[in-house]
């Protein structure tokens, strides 16, 4: 079933502010392995000219895939999410994260096509602080697969 | 684009980054979950994983972008200098509960000078021989 082509363009409403905090910070550093001093010691992060401590490239998506469950989930859009699989992910950052930041995400649909069956959908979300200062835009392509079972997507 | 005197030699067109192996095992993945708040039952219970068709429990596709873009971040020095990062999942990471678990391997070079301050940065990522990201790029300062 092809996805309403009307959502093209369609911006959702932003959503509440997420504070980074510095313990989340190091917590997904841990999590994804890297020992960075950059991401735990203050003084470290300064030596390379950040005010404080920051994020990891991918640390925007604990703030961008809850955001883009407003999309995945919308009923009137009616995408099969028991099917949504990540096609792939782009982050384009102004500046990294630091603890402190109240980051509003707001998503918009990009692109909404279908080949063989499956629904593709490009969602792009901006990440901005409450002032309004962009930090870093995420772009990610969900595909529903088709209902014949495709290994190719992860 | 001449490489200029300010920049670095390990930034030159074609200047390879250190190849690197990741273990990933389940423990790690659970870590992930609790870190990024993805807690989609494909990347821990292996029983709900095989009934959806999988082979067994999957890595969090964002969890191997992160490890892998660790080449990026411990290359360039300041985690902050990868500007733009790109993954396409194209193969799923297997993580069997053996006590083994899997291998990520990550290799890259330089691709191309973008400008007097930005290289493009294209990663190889396989595990079990199979590429599982496509085109990944980065780009990342240098000056």
């Amino acid at each position: 079933m092809a996805l309403d082509q009307s959502f093209v363009g369609r911006t959702y409403p932003p959503t509440p502010a997420y504070e980074v905090g510095r313990e989340k910070i190091r917590e997904f550093a841990e999590a994804i392995g890297d020992p960075s001093p950059a991401f735990r010691d203050p003084e470290a992060a300064k030596a390379l000219g950040h005010p404080d401590v920051i994020a990891p490239p991918t640390f925007p998506i604990v703030i961008s895939m809850p955001a883009a469950d407003q999309v995945v989930y919308d009923p009137a859009l009616g995408l099969d999410w028991s099917r949504v699989v990540h096609g792939d992910q782009r982050f384009t950052h102004e500046r990294p994260m630091r603890p402190g930041d109240r980051v509003v995400a707001v998503v918009a649909v990009e692109s909404i096509k279908s080949f063989a069956g499956n629904d593709m959908i490009t969602l792009v979300t901006e990440m901005s602080t409450e002032e309004g200062e962009l930090i870093s835009t995420a772009r990610a392509l969900l595909v529903a697969r088709a209902e014949a079972e495709s290994e190719e997507q992860a | 684009m001449s490489t200029s005197a300010s920049v670095d030699e390990r930034f030159a067109v074609g200047a390879p980054l250190p190849a690197t192996t990741f273990p990933i095992t389940r423990k790690d993945l659970v870590r992930y979950a609790g870190a990024s708040g993805d807690f989609n039952d494909i990347h821990w219970n292996g029983r709900f994983a095989v009934e959806v068709g999988l082979p067994d429990v999957i890595a969090h596709g964002m969890y191997t972008m992160a490890v892998a873009g660790r080449v990026l971040t411990d290359w360039a020095g300041d985690p902050a200098a990868v500007e733009e990062y790109f993954v396409r999942f194209s193969k799923p990471v297997v993580v069997p509960d053996d006590g083994v678990g899997a291998l990520l391997e990550v290799t890259g070079k330089v691709a191309k000078a973008l400008d007097e301050r930005r290289v493009q940065v294209d990663l190889t990522v396989t595990s079990a021989g199979q590429k599982v990201l496509g085109k990944a790029t980065a780009v990342v300062r240098c000056a």
